[in-house]
């Protein structure tokens, strides 16, 4: 097992490029680092963003009023599925909450669906074909887009309830709700409404971040069982190390299974909170 | 991990997916559903006016046949009818003619039996009075016994 130490953290280390340098960069350089970007989760986030625009572009495109087809039934199904949902939750104009949520729920789970690649086989391939160090294939495992993604909702989030509310009401509301309107109360006030602000991108974010954290780290720890299996041959314990792959296969396989529900869920969990989110902004307290 | 400019640019990444899809995406989508679910709502209300239209052209038949129905049992009673007087009428006639030829009948033998009696009583005379000449072996005078020949003539007849 004396792969598995580096195996790991080289695993959880992204490509990472320095802007400012303009070379790839090396070692950790901080928790907080503006200067630095994950090259791995940006072209995975974007690659998989296009192929959502592209699915959902054609589909949109192609669209007929007639019978669809079995593609166009698939799409309007997703579309359909999203817009009841954001029916049951959010009683007003769809128009730009509804697209909203589709982009979420289709964009998360496509990314949370890297995680059914193998774990060694994209770094593999990024080493072999560009020479890259590390390639962290899974960016929703990457606390960057999380955040991304929860704060750019939080920005949402105030910007619906400023044009709902005003900029007044809504200034009004966070420091007199909810206790009351007196002047003594507005300091807890406010900051009642700044940690419940506050609370939804982090929990939104820290959620769909740890879940497929952890989900990518177990599937990591099977493929520890590959490296036993390889040892175990190599010591020449045929027994131990037959029992250690069919161990591998067995498990990732339960694992990868039981993760579609996780990927699946973790998407529709962003997703409809992000509206919960932005329709209670706009109806208030 | 690490806080680092991914955040700025998956940001940046998040905003252009939302902004296409809002804008390019999703309106043609809904409203090819939308669409869809009023053309099908339209077809099964036209579905359900058929079935009506149906339902009250099955009516409307079923009230003319029934009428015609009427109409022809009407008719048929009508002819029955109309028959039956026509061989009442014929009956009539039938029976008035009989009477009249019966009487014509009647009268022609009354006369013409009027008739052969009265050659028969002619001839009656003739013979007594030839029989009575041959038994006196000579004439009668015709003319003196005209009364008692006649009578003769006359009982004969009767007879």
């Amino acid at each position: 097992m004396a792969g598995s130490t580096e195996y790991i953290p080289h695993h959880l280390e992204h490509l990472r490029y320095d802007l400012t340098k303009g070379e790839w960069a090396h070692g950790t350089e901080g928790i907080v680092n503006f200067h630095l970007i994950n090259v791995d989760s940006m072209i995975m986030a974007s690659v998989l963003g296009l192929v959502f625009l592209l699915i959902f572009t054609l589909a949109a495109r192609r669209a007929t009023v007639g019978v669809p087809g079995k593609f166009q039934a698939f799409v309007e199904l997703v579309v359909e599925f999203v817009d009841d949902r954001v029916k049951e939750v959010f009683h007003g104009d769809r128009r730009f909450l509804a697209p909203l949520a589709l982009t979420i729920f289709c964009w998360v789970i496509l990314m949370n669906a890297m995680d059914f690649l193998p774990v060694d086989v994209p770094g593999m391939i990024a080493h072999g074909a560009f020479g890259a160090e590390h390639f962290r294939v899974l960016p929703t495992a990457d606390i960057n887009t999380t955040f991304a993604m929860s704060l750019t909702v939080l920005i949402l989030v105030l910007f619906f309830s400023i044009k709902s509310k005003g900029l007044g009401g809504y200034g009004h509301e966070l420091i007199a709700a909810p206790f009351g309107g007196h002047p003594l109360l507005w300091i807890p006030n406010f900051a009642l409404n700044v940690v419940e602000l506050l609370a939804k991108p982090v929990s939104l974010a820290m959620r769909l971040f740890g879940n497929m954290y952890a989900g990518e780290l177990v599937f990591m720890l099977i493929a520890l069982l590959g490296f036993a299996a390889s040892g175990a041959f190599a010591s020449g314990a045929a027994a131990a190390g037959a029992l250690a792959l069919l161990g591998q296969v067995l498990m990732a396989s339960l694992w990868a299974i039981f993760h579609i529900l996780i990927i699946l869920l973790q998407g529709f969990i962003f997703m409809v909170l992000t509206v919960v989110y932005i329709s209670m902004g706009q109806e208030g307290h | 991990m690490q806080i680092n400019a991914t955040l700025i640019g998956q940001a940046i990444a998040f905003l252009i997916l939302i902004a296409f899809t809002w804008k390019f995406v999703w309106p043609p989508l809904l409203g090819a559903i939308e669409t869809r679910q009023k053309k099908i709502a339209e077809g099964l209300a036209a579905a359900d006016r058929g079935q009506q239209d149906l339902e009250n052209a099955k009516n409307e038949a079923l009230s003319i046949v029934r009428e015609a129905h009427g109409k022809a049992t009407q008719i048929v009673d009508q002819a029955a009818r109309r028959a039956g007087e026509m061989v009442e009428e014929a009956r009539g006639t039938a029976a008035a003619e009989g009477e009249r030829i019966v009487t014509a009948a009647r009268a022609e033998v009354s006369t013409e039996t009027a008739r052969v009696r009265g050659e028969l009583r002619a001839e009656v005379a003739q013979l007594a009075v030839a029989g009575a000449s041959q038994l006196l072996k000579r004439e009668v005078d015709a003319a003196a016994h005209a009364a008692l020949l006649d009578d003769l003539a006359e009982r004969i007849a009767a007879r």
